[in-house]
């Protein structure tokens, strides 16, 4: 698949920081309004995908090498089961939330009701977070990708 | 109140992937089905844990005058609904994938073709 | 109609006369009976997680599990596009 028009390309390449900043917005703040890593992973994803359809799979794939999609994607799984076995270790079982409670980072533990959101709590889970959502963006922009990249129209090139 | 519309509403969207799977014979079409049952699916577990007049899980300015644990909706069924969504969008991918190949090797996408069966 | 297409027909008849009763068997809309194990979970996760958003909580701290498992069918996914995809690139 070729780009599409010059209009096209312009309007995405506006488009696209905006759509980052609010899918990263989304993971960072998972733990206090709704939304999440899967979810602000899914928004991301999203919007490179648009890249993709705006500017061809053949430039995208140019840009992007498979194996560094495999290999941010091994980092994300690998740093979300480290956290779960650091529970194992500090604290008593497998996915321990071993942070909350201390005075290390995101220690604080809101008081029960109705709170103003503070970002500095929750423990373990904005780290799951940003794991997780590294993993849902390069997964589903990698799927993406490769099929595209694989029925690609065969007698232009 | 309506009464148990949302469940017909599930029921109906079972309905239509089943009719999609069994009657049509293109491929793609099938697949259209098994994700059309996948919302239905969703649906049905969100339905599940509805409570009437609720808000949902999330304590970060709360309305006022909301009763803790009668006044919000479940969080389990909505976090196992996040787990089938994902789910579904990984087996989707597979079926697409095996859909190219198979249209590259058979020419078709006709189950009947693809079967044998004349 | 073939002999096929019949049976399907049966099938599907039974399928949705038993769906749409199963249904209005179901509990009223919006009044669900059981409901200790989410009280339980909604009046403890601020304390017990930190985290104001209920669902984060569930899904990264009570059922990690879930996660986990999720997190390999997806790597699982991306695996096997790759395996079908890598003779197809070249």
């Amino acid at each position: 698949m070729n780009g599409m028009s010059r209009i096209v390309k312009t309007i995405t390449s506006i488009v696209f920081p905006f759509i980052m900043i609010f899918g990263l917005y989304i993971i960072a703040h998972g733990h206090l309004t709704p939304g999440g890593g899967f979810q602000g992973g899914a928004v991301v994803a999203s919007g490179c995908a648009m890249i993709l359809v705006a500017y061809g799979s053949v430039w995208t794939m140019g840009k992007i090498k498979e194996k560094n999609l495999s290999i941010l994607e091994s980092i994300g799984a690998i740093c979300f089961i480290i956290l779960a076995i650091l529970g194992l270790g500090f604290g008593t079982v497998f996915f321990k939330n071993f942070l909350v409670g201390s005075n290390i980072i995101f220690g604080i533990v809101p008081s029960f009701g109705s709170t103003i959101s503070n970002i500095n709590t929750a423990g373990v889970i904005p780290l799951m977070n940003f794991a997780v959502g590294l993993k849902v963006i390069v997964g589903l922009f990698g799927i993406v990708l490769i099929m595209a990249y694989a029925s690609r129209r065969r007698d232009n090139k | 109140m309506i009464f148990n519309f949302p469940f017909i509403a599930v029921i109906a969207l079972i309905l239509i992937g089943l009719y999609a799977i069994i009657f049509r014979k293109n491929l793609i079409k099938m697949v259209i089905g098994i994700t059309i049952i996948q919302s239905g699916v969703n649906l049905f577990l969100i339905t599940l844990g509805y409570r009437e007049g609720a808000v949902a899980p999330i304590f970060t300015s709360l309305p006022s005058g909301t009763e803790i644990p009668q006044g919000m909706v479940f969080p389990i069924p909505q976090a196992l609904t996040l787990t089938s969504i994902v789910i579904g969008v990984a087996v989707l991918a597979l079926m697409l994938s095996l859909i190219i190949h198979i249209y590259r090797h058979y020419g078709t996408l006709d189950v009947r073709k693809i079967g044998g069966e004349k | 109609m073939s002999k096929r297409n019949l049976f399907a027909l049966i099938f599907f008849v039974i399928m949705a006369v038993f769906l749409f009763i199963s249904s209005l068997m179901m509990h009223p809309f919006g009044n669900p009976e059981e409901t200790n194990m989410d009280d339980e979970i909604i009046e403890n996760a601020q304390i017990e997680t930190g985290a104001n958003n209920g669902v984060t909580a569930v899904v990264f701290d009570y059922r990690g599990f879930d996660t986990l498992g999720e997190a390999t069918i997806l790597f699982t996914a991306v695996a096997g596009v790759m395996i079908i995809f890598r003779r197809m690139n070249k």
